[in-house]
């Protein structure tokens, strides 16, 4: 008996080490190869902002001799400073109006007996099959008849519409288990559906509100179709367009476009570093449990 | 029930702004197109001629029009090979392997282009792909295989293809990291026991993992085929369709028929094709995974 366990034991450990230390060591190789291929473009893209067009062309695998800010100073005055505040701009409204109201359906689907729910829950969630580029064309003349072509306002909406259906179907999803006690107890204390829903149901919905959130983020900051075709003032763009702009606009000056790609990236990467399981979470959540 | 009789109406308000949003601008641009691509007419002139399905067969007889099409048919199978089944063994080998912090760093690493945008990503591989500083070539020469060098942007038979890598190299760390999220929930009890009867880790992969994660593996290759189709930010950064409208996609052809060749109606049509096939794969998608969403 004993010994059977202590056979089982062994081959449990064996297992665990891996009956070939060879393919072991190859798999080992394999994901540092994986890991060096994906982060070295990104730190090549860093270094390159720091050199001189001659140490660029001279060099190109090589550390830079001194290390040259004012490149990544010329990058910011240059546009990056203006296309940054747009995309902060843009991000942080549409983050806002897409939670908000996708939190607000998402609230009185679950949490209340709404007259024609079926339908409506179909119409928000049914617009996740729709892609942006499908609406490009009639959306480039309803904005103009709109007035807000060319206006943050084009981007906000845009952004808010199309992602209204993937908030939903997270928050939506979250909703539905919360129980029913803390709220039925607010009610007995007098408060009214407003006060409900920021004061109980959105504190308990923080976790996939934060997911939400982070994840409508990195969709706005990046988008890219819509703010190539909707806005034409060169004050008005987002980074995914403005870096495009100033590609032309330093011309053979590459290490500042290095410099300029560079410090477009950090935003992202921090928040993705600061929100990773938030991020992982919501992507979890969306795409299959 | 917290609602009274005449609250259910009010509560109507509280779905509103989501409705109406959607309504407005995304459900009516969409039925608009379709009527739009039965038509002729530009940008800036209000004036609609009715032209049937011409559009249509203007769309059958244009070779850019099928060169794209392939362009996103070979985005769609490289990435389903080396994104989907590449993500998979990343993910397995990350799993079963690697241990405590490596492992946090490791996934870390490989999901970061995946934060990173198009436009950035997309003009540091013109630069990569640059014949004179690039990284590729100077890689192939270091080799030896200088033969192999091209110019890979500038080439029409190379341009789609270099395209197409940049983006496996952004998204497959995406992808591995779904993976995982699936793998976690396989409880390791069934892989305990695998080893106990003697399994190694090859026949652990192929007889518990693939199959329990069998889900994800459909739901990831429906988004990144549909994501195929929709591909069009690091085609127009790295080449804008060219050389010689060799790398077209359908998303950047109908960009720039639209807004370059001023054929609205023409661009319409495409985005009626696009529109077919995206909504094709979300229905094999909820009818194969029931209650999961995928966003474009």
């Amino acid at each position: 008996m004993a010994s059977t366990i202590a056979r089982r034991l062994n081959v449990l450990k064996r297992g665990g080490d891996v009956a070939s230390s060879f393919w072991q060591t190859v798999a080992y190789l394999l994901l540092a190869v994986l890991a060096v291929a994906i982060i070295y473009p990104l730190i090549w893209m860093a270094l390159n902002g720091f050199k001189s067009n001659a140490e660029l062309f001279g060099d190109p695998w090589g550390l830079p001799t001194t290390w040259r800010w004012e490149n990544f100073e010329k990058a910011w005055s240059l546009g990056v400073v203006r296309y940054l505040a747009n995309s902060i701009i843009v991000t942080g409204a549409s983050v806002v109006s897409t939670v908000l109201f996708s939190s607000m359906a998402a609230y009185a689907l679950t949490r209340h007996r709404i007259p024609l729910a079926g339908p409506i829950t179909v119409l928000l969630l049914g617009g996740m099959m729709l892609a942006p580029t499908v609406a490009l064309i009639p959306l480039f003349r309803l904005l103009q008849t709109l007035g807000i072509f060319d206006t943050y306002w084009a981007l906000i909406i845009l952004y808010t519409a199309f992602r209204i259906p993937f908030s939903v179907f997270l928050i939506r999803a979250y909703m539905i288990t919360l129980s029913r006690e803390i709220e039925d107890a607010a009610v007995v204390d007098g408060a009214n559906r407003w006060q409900i829903f920021w004061l109980v149901v959105m504190p308990l919905s923080r976790p996939i509100i934060v997911s939400a959130g982070l994840l409508h983020a990195l969709f706005s900051w990046n988008e890219f179709v819509f703010a190539l075709v909707f806005i034409n003032s060169g004050d008005l763009k987002t980074l995914p367009v403005g870096l495009l702009a100033m590609q032309g606009r330093v011309l053979s000056d590459w290490p500042v476009l290095f410099a300029a790609l560079t410090m477009a990236s950090i935003p992202m990467i921090l928040l993705f570093l600061a929100g990773q399981r938030q991020f992982i979470r919501g992507l979890a959540e969306g795409i299959g449990k | 029930m917290l609602t009274s009789r005449g609250g259910r109406w009010t509560m109507l308000l509280w779905v509103a702004p989501a409705v109406l949003l959607l309504l407005v601008f995304v459900y009516f641009p969409v039925v608009d197109n379709l009527r739009l691509s039965m038509f002729r007419w530009n940008a800036f002139s209000p004036s609609e001629q009715w032209v049937g399905l011409d559009n249509y067969t203007a769309l059958a007889a244009d070779p850019i029009f099928w060169s794209s099409l392939f362009n996103n048919v070979a985005y769609a199978i490289v990435s389903v090979v080396f994104q989907v089944g590449g993500g998979l063994v990343l993910a397995a080998v990350l799993e079963e392997l690697v241990r405590g912090r490596l492992k946090g760093i490791l996934r870390t690493v490989y999901f970061i282009p995946a934060v990173l945008s198009l436009t950035i990503t997309g003009l540091l591989f013109q630069f990569m792909y640059n014949p004179q500083i690039g990284l590729v070539n100077g890689l192939l020469d270091v080799v030896g295989l200088d033969s192999w060098k091209h110019s890979w942007l500038g080439e029409s038979a190379t341009a789609i293809w270099a395209i197409i890598a940049m983006s496996q190299w952004q998204s497959i760390g995406y992808v591995a990291v779904l993976f995982i999220v699936a793998m976690q929930r396989i409880p390791r009890e069934l892989y305990e026991a695998a080893y106990i009867d003697g399994a190694t880790r090859a026949q652990a992969f192929v007889r518990i993992t693939v199959p329990l994660v069998r889900e994800m593996t459909l739901l990831a290759m429906i988004i990144t085929v549909s994501g195929a189709f929709l591909v069009f930010n690091e085609v127009q950064v790295m080449t804008a369709g060219g050389p010689n409208n060799a790398s077209h996609t359908l998303g950047t052809w109908l960009y720039k028929s639209a807004f370059f060749n001023d054929q609205m109606g023409y661009a319409a049509a495409i985005a009626v094709v696009i529109f077919v096939i995206t909504v094709t794969a979300a229905i094999v998608q909820l009818f194969l995974g029931r209650g999961r969403a995928v966003q474009y």
